[in-house]
């Protein structure tokens, strides 16, 4: 049986971060942020028809996915991407193919050499 | 003079919840014996004190990769700096230097804050912060922008590395 908890660790937080995701503004958001990081709440507010408050709701989202991490600076809050969790997911599916790669070829090993002896 | 919108766009931060003691985090980051098995895999040298010296090793794995690649020579130590305050296992400040190339190189020292607070049930946050102001090339390279080119994901793909090595005990770089 595969075991999934190595990979997953905590299976809530990948839910968090699928979830974060699953939102325009929210990748709108994080887009941004990737285009230059340390942008304030007004900053990105700039580039939204929405509410302050709701831009602030998403952002709460997308800090609780730790998909971004807010840091004080002197009056103002900065928003920076955090990349770590996405790296997380990516990581785990590349084991996966890579696992598949290797079996693929022992596979093909296997059969070259029954061919051989034949 | 830079201005404050300039060192905040050159900064990056990078956060991971890792289910592991502060101390064995701390250990994953000032060891050698633990260092070498995740991310770049190679091996770190520190002096923890103030002023005592950081530096970092290749590992075997990224010289021959490197060969193959058809680049130069990579130096024995491939980063450099300088303790700047260590308060083992919560916070480590440093100045970092890659030498891996010569323009990183001249580049210059950047400034990397690692803070570890412990959490619930046993979780504990590692942030990392990464002054990188007038070091372009090494920030493009930490944030991953030279994946493609055969240089790593940067420190996205070392934390998620380390988080995965100290919860399941392999990474996924190493055996």
């Amino acid at each position: 049986m595969t075991d999934w908890s190595p990979i997953l660790g905590n299976v809530t937080d990948d839910d968090r971060v699928f979830k974060a995701l699953a939102d325009a503004t929210r990748r709108f958001l994080l887009d941004r942020l990737f285009e230059r990081d340390g942008r304030t709440l007004t900053e990105l507010e700039s580039d939204l028809e929405m509410t302050r408050f709701g831009v602030m709701k998403h952002l709460r989202v997308l800090e609780d996915a730790n998909l971004v991490v807010a840091r004080r600076s002197g009056r103002e809050k900065l928003h920076f991407l955090n990349p770590v969790p996405i790296r997380q997911i990516h990581d785990w599916w590349i084991d996966k193919y890579t696992e598949r790669q290797v079996s693929a070829l022992a596979d093909l090993k296997a059969e070259l050499e029954k061919e051989d002896t034949a | 003079m830079t201005t404050d919108t300039e060192a905040r766009t050159t900064t990056q931060i990078y956060r991971v919840y890792i289910k592991a003691t502060p101390q064995a985090i701390w250990d994953a980051i000032t060891r050698p014996e633990w260092s070498e098995r995740y991310g770049y895999g190679g091996r770190v040298e520190y002096d923890l004190r103030p002023g005592g010296t950081y530096r970092a090793f290749a590992s075997d794995d990224m010289k021959k990769a490197r060969a193959e690649m058809g680049g130069s020579p990579t130096p024995d130590v491939i980063g450099d700096g300088e303790v700047v305050e260590s308060d083992p296992p919560r916070r480590l400040v440093q100045t970092w230097r890659m030498l891996m190339t010569p323009e990183t190189e001249a580049e210059g020292f950047t400034r990397v804050t690692y803070e570890i607070t412990e959490g619930q049930g046993g979780v504990s946050k590692l942030t990392l912060t990464h002054e990188l102001e007038g070091a372009p090339r090494l920030a493009l390279f930490l944030g991953g922008g030279m994946e493609s080119e055969g240089a790593g994901g940067g420190w996205a793909e070392v934390l998620s590395d380390l988080k995965t090595l100290l919860e399941t005990g392999r990474s996924f770089h190493s055996a």
